[in-house]
């Protein structure tokens, strides 16, 4: 397998811009390139995105293809996947890596199927084997209650990260690069899956991903009209709400809200749990915040364990006073 | 119409969240003594899109379940939810597979059922967590797959799906045979009644061996797994905020907060 050279990347592109973690996925696999001693290109794939080529340069990359067509807009299965096949074909990389969003969720698997090989998702550790040059790559398995490492000495290896896990990169805009142009040459009949529409929800203040202080509601919020009273708290903070899978899957509120492996990874400076028992997975995904606040009846409820502050009592008559307190000591 | 439900038997997440250990030298797992075997709850989603499917027009609902040693009991809850056919790999080989087996393996099993319509599959399992099963599957049957659904309609033989993504929902079709992943938004399996739990006793189940299946599972490229550990715990005492009564407590809490200058 020695014609595959080099670590690979997939730059995840929003709205024009790079998404926050394609910052973290190019700071990883530039350590991994170094590691290996090899190059380090990223790959963009989308519309109208050739000006963000120089941006990955800065940020550590070798090469960068840019992939760009109109029937690239959004991102939809059939389509990615293909150029993708297309791309890591010519390239040959050994390792591929991605982001854990829901593009690197829905693409890896798929792009590693397609080529043969195998992926390992959610890694939140990733380093060089010294001897074998494999990659080693750690992920969270059983929830969270163990952390597995696995290798793989099919290539190329791919893998998704975790948000907010890996060190991100430092633009430096002297840095050098190349810039390769590729065709997207998409034959129209391979694109099986159509995107037909995208409900976007309505965000509300700042996002959950970036919120410094997340007030989230597990089962015991009960009804929709009990986040409405955490959002008046999250309002007061200058915070986000957030859920654990329950009320998602009530939908008390939206699914995007949820938190955890199969949500979101945040890590505010405060997290506010609320009538949440503190299952490991949604503890995954919230576990890293700097400083937890439970609020539950249940006094042996797990979140407990990882709070520095608590009250064991109904939240829905601990909240309003929490609520009306804080508003008057903040306002002094 | 024959929709296809992968499901994957796991120990109960639920009872086993807590008092999970791991055995670094055998690199395994280690589950409180007791934890019953279940549907992996996810697979439960994609059985209750197929249940939901059958609701609204004819339509035969195959579960397919890999393992060794599968507890029938457990997987015949499937039918007794109102699925038509149970179809089990059971062999010593097919223990603790790779997803990447578990792709193939299924793949095969399915390719000998022949005529279908649509593969569900939960978005992942509980136990191992990997999430590519059914991208697998989808790939290795070269059929369009779509992730994470909330929502799975048919029409006209097309698959017409919404999925779960980061900042809302998606609406995506793909033509059929197709397969998809469920997630669980889609809503949490019916309860059988006691009438369809006594049927389901009855209904026969197939059972196939390894040397039923045209593959070789000991054949097919493996990830090694290096090391298995404990996660690093969260270091945190919690100061519990103890008053006459909970509405006091609310407002003490605050105090404490913001002169620990978290807010």
């Amino acid at each position: 397998m020695a014609e595959y050279k080099g670590v690979m990347i997939y730059c995840e592109i929003v709205e024009g811009s790079l998404l926050s973690i394609t910052y973290e996925v190019l700071g990883c696999s530039r350590k991994l390139a170094d590691d290996l001693g090899q190059e380090l290109c990223a790959v963009l794939v989308g519309s109208e995105i050739g000006d963000l080529a120089q941006e990955v340069i800065s940020c550590g990359a070798d090469k960068v293809y840019v992939v760009d067509d109109l029937l690239l807009k959004a991102y939809q299965t059939d389509a990615y996947v293909s150029v993708m096949e297309k791309v890591v074909g010519q390239v040959m990389p050994q390792i591929l890596v991605l982001g854990q969003t829901s593009v690197g969720r829905d693409m890896a698997p798929m792009l590693a199927f397609r080529l043969d090989t195998l992926a390992t998702l959610d890694c939140v550790e990733l380093t060089i084997d010294p001897d074998t040059k494999l990659l080693m790559q750690t992920k969270p398995v059983c929830g969270g209650n163990a952390l597995a490492t696995y290798t793989c000495d099919s290539y190329p290896q791919i893998v998704t990260v975790r948000d907010k896990v890996m060190t991100p990169s430092e633009s430096d805009s002297s840095k050098q690069g190349e810039i390769i142009t590729l065709d997207a040459g998409l034959d129209l009949s391979a694109i099986r899956t159509r995107l037909l529409k995208k409900i976007k929800d309505e965000e509300e203040g700042v996002k959950l991903e970036d919120a410094q202080v997340i007030v989230s509601g597990g089962r015991g919020i009960g009804n929709a009209e009990g986040f409405e009273q955490l959002q008046e708290l999250a309002a007061l903070v200058k915070g986000a709400v957030g859920a654990s899978r329950p009320p998602c899957d009530n939908r008390w509120i939206a699914p995007s809200r949820q938190v955890g492996i199969t949500g979101k990874i945040v890590s505010p400076d405060l997290y506010i749990a609320i009538g949440l028992s503190g299952s490991i997975q949604h503890l995954s995904g919230c576990g890293q915040s700097k400083s937890i606040i439970a609020i539950n009846n249940d006094a042996e409820a797990s979140i407990f364990k990882y709070a520095d502050f608590g009250v064991v009592g109904d939240w829905k008559k601990v909240l309003p006073t929490f609520t009306d307190k804080l508003k008057e000591l903040l306002l002094e | 119409m024959r929709i296809i439900v992968c499901i994957k038997q796991v120990p109960d997440p639920t009872s086993s969240s807590s008092g999970t250990t791991v055995d670094p030298e055998a690199k395994r797992v280690i589950v409180p003594q007791g934890t019953p075997p279940v549907m992996n709850p996810y697979d439960e989603n994609a059985l209750e899109a197929a249940l939901k499917i059958k609701d609204l027009q004819e339509a035969t609902v195959t579960v397919i379940s890999a393992g060794k040693n599968l507890a029938k009991p457990v997987l015949r809850k499937s039918l007794a939810s109102g699925a038509d056919e149970l179809i089990l790999l059971d062999a010593a080989a097919f223990d603790k597979l790779d997803s990447y087996a578990t792709a193939h393996l299924l793949a095969a099993a399915i390719r000998q059922i022949g005529e279908y319509d649509l593969i569900l599959c939960g978005r992942q399992a509980a136990d191992t967590d990997a999430a590519q099963v059914g991208s697998g599957i989808a790939e290795i049957l070269k059929i369009p797959g779509i992730t994470a659904a909330c929502k799975v309609e048919t029409v006209n033989n097309k698959v017409v799906v919404e999925r779960v993504v980061s900042d809302g929902i998606e609406e995506v079709e793909a033509p059929m045979p197709a397969m998809v992943t469920v997630s669980s938004e889609l809503g949490e399996l019916r309860y059988p009644g006691v009438k369809e739990v006594m049927a389901a006793q009855r209904t026969p189940i197939t059972v196939r061996k390894a040397q039923d299946l045209e593959i070789d599972i000991s054949q097919l490229k493996k990830p090694s797994l290096v090391t298995l550990a404990a996660p690093p715990g969260r270091k945190a005492e919690c100061q519990f905020v103890e008053c006459e009564t909970p509405e006091d407590a609310g407002a003490e809490l605050a105090k404490r907060v913001t002169e620990a200058k978290l807010l």
